[in-house]
């Protein structure tokens, strides 16, 4: 008995010392001269702003993520084909790789002397220092998640209900929505729901190819900062726990369907 | 509807799964195929369904060539020996599933589905989830599922195999009646010789991807095509130089002709049967299965010197040396069913 309380004692000491606390410090800092103050440190033009780029980024790049994400995990899954070891590792760059690397590269390619970026100034689209490469940075740093979240759940059910309900008469489609979806559905929405806090929280490489442009292209985590070097202590706290928030949302409301879900 | 698989061949990898196979089910027909695990059946049967692609031959069904159709234009059911239930739905969902996806009628799905779960004796369980079933009500639902699209043919895949004996029993017991009301042309895998015996009219012993030999139960038991065959469908022991079944061997007191001089080792009561272990004059060891009221009758002692003479109907394989390849058929046909 003893032996699993001082183990549990450790896990939460670690995880309040490292975790909690720092959290808690955000949250107390935010709301110290009171919640009017706060209010007023989060309602700047700048902050509101930061506040929708980043939701505007979540909702193009969460969205188009998983359904690259569930198509890919299907291809890894349930499907041979030559280079699939190949194709499965090259799902994992974006995690291997430094997102300050990534937004680079991004430049390398579609900036004003990219390989694509002069054909796209010439048709009018603006990537980098750009909304629309923050948007793509974001997607490429948080590609791997939904895979990775998919792939063990699709090959823990197997594919003895598939193929049961192929031999009922289920064409391919009505298959997958009807069989194989709601049976991954759990590990699809951790897989959106890590991806949507990635998305919220990226800094490196958003943050190389949004140029700062403040009201333009700066995000809620490039606020923060923004904030902090100007000595807007009271700006960057209540951003930085508004995006906490968030991100805590998101985690919450998925404990939350699945315990309604099995209950 | 009859199915005619010809020449099929399959292989993964560098296994060989199936060897130009060739078999012919009639319609209407309960066949078993049997064999040990590896031996070809379950790939055979998934070629059947179109779950499978042959590398080679041809899958007919009531005359036409289904090989290119895709499984579900096929017409089969199939039931799975870890049942496939979908877990996400209720027992009656489950049922329901093919009705559904052919668009049938709201008001006509719920009284087959209804019909159905009586069929298969699960009225009371059309809410639940497969979850909240036994093994055996769940292979009943997978039973019922399969059977709502009105197939024609229904496949199953070591059906009872995963349920404990009681259950097994009683299910193959109820697998054969449900085939005299439906009617529809049934083929089922399995390793149990026994379990094959007991419910099939034509059994298919499979052996390293090939057909063995296929006929009514008896014929295989009594008729066994190879030594393989022999083994597989039911005891065995050495006699001389051929196999026998220890039921069909008789112990005699006196000196005979064709008896073997053997000497009692060991006398078993099983309750109706008795095992009698003996020796032979040649050393080699053997086992004669006697029924109780002929073992009183004898009233055997180890140590005993006695005379052993295979029955004269009894079926006897050359043993051993090699003679296995050569009595083994390629084709296994069985237009006509025993009895």
């Amino acid at each position: 008995m003893r032996g699993r309380f001082a183990l549990r004692g450790v896990a939460l000491g670690y995880l309040t010392v490292l975790l909690v606390f720092p959290l808690a410090m955000v949250g107390f800092r935010t709301f110290e001269h009171g919640i009017d103050a706060a209010w007023q440190a989060a309602t700047t033009p700048d902050a509101i702003h930061a506040f929708w780029l980043t939701l505007l980024m979540v909702a193009v790049a969460v969205p188009l993520n998983t359904i690259f994400g569930v198509g890919c995990a299907l291809l890894i899954a349930r499907r041979e084909f030559r280079g699939k070891a190949l194709f499965n590792a090259a799902v994992d760059i974006p995690f291997a790789v430094s997102p300050v690397v990534v937004g680079l590269a991004l430049i390398l390619v579609y900036g004003q002397t990219g390989w694509f970026g002069t054909d796209l100034a010439d048709a009018g689209i603006k990537v980098i220092f750009n909304p629309l490469g923050m948007i793509i940075a974001s997607i490429f740093i948080s590609l791997p998640f939904v895979v990775r979240e998919t792939v063990p759940v699709l090959r823990e059910i197997g594919t003895e209900q598939e193929e049961a309900a192929t031999t009922l008469g289920a064409r391919p489609l009505q298959t997958f929505w009807r069989i194989t979806l709601p049976a991954i559905r759990w590990g699809v929405a951790y897989g959106v729901v890590l991806t949507t806090a990635r998305v919220l929280g990226e800094f490196g490489a958003v943050s190389v190819v949004s140029g700062k442009l403040v009201g333009k292209t700066y995000t809620l985590p490039l606020h923060v900062q923004a904030a902090f070097e100007d000595f807007n202590l009271a700006g960057a706290y209540s951003a930085s726990f508004l995006l906490a928030g968030l991100a805590l949302v998101a985690v919450l409301s998925m404990q939350l369907l699945k315990r309604r879900e099995i209950a | 509807m009859s199915i005619v698989v010809e020449n099929v061949s399959k292989s993964f990898g560098s296994f060989q799964a199936l060897d130009d196979v060739s078999l012919e089910v009639p319609d209407g027909s309960l066949t078993a195929l049997l064999g040990p695990s590896g031996s070809g059946k379950s790939t055979l049967l998934r070629i059947i369904a179109g779950l499978e692609e042959p590398d080679q031959g041809a899958v007919l069904i009531s005359g036409e060539d289904a090989t290119q159709l895709p499984s579900r234009r096929r017409g089969v059911g199939f039931v799975f020996q870890h049942y496939a239930a979908f877990k996400h739905m209720t027992v009656r969902d489950n049922v329901a599933f093919g009705l559904k996806v052919r668009r049938r009628q709201r008001a006509e799905i719920r009284a087959r589905v209804d019909e159905l779960l009586a069929l298969v004796h699960l009225e009371g369980f059309a809410d639940r989830y497969p979850s909240q079933l036994s093994g055996g009500q769940r292979q009943r639902m997978a039973l019922a599922r399969a059977l709502a699209v009105e197939p024609r043919v229904l496949l199953l895949d070591e059906p009872f195999g995963a349920l404990d004996a009681n259950v097994r029993a009683e299910l193959r017991a109820w697998l054969r009646r449900l085939h005299d009301e439906v009617h529809v042309t049934t083929i089922f895998v399995t390793h149990d010789q026994e379990e094959a015996m007991d419910v099939a009219e034509q059994v298919v012993v499979m052996n390293h991807a090939r057909i063995e030999q296929s006929g009514s139960p008896s014929d295989v038991y009594e008729r066994p095509a190879s030594e393989f065959v022999m083994r597989f469908v039911g005891p065995v022991t050495e006699l001389g130089d051929g196999l026998v079944r220890p039921h069909d061997i008789d112990i005699r007191l006196e000196p005979e002709d064709g008896g073997l001089e053997a000497m009692i080792e060991r006398v078993v009561h099983l309750g109706f049967e008795v095992r009698v272990e003996v020796t032979l004059a040649s050393d080699r060891r053997m086992w004669v299965q006697l029924t109780r009221a002929r073992a009183t009758e004898l009233e055997l002692e180890p140590g005993q010197i006695v005379w052993v003479r295979p029955d004269r109907t009894a079926p006897v394989s050359p043993s051993a040396d090699g003679s296995d390849s050569a009595a083994r058929p390629g084709v296994g046909v069985a237009g006509e069913l025993g009895d």
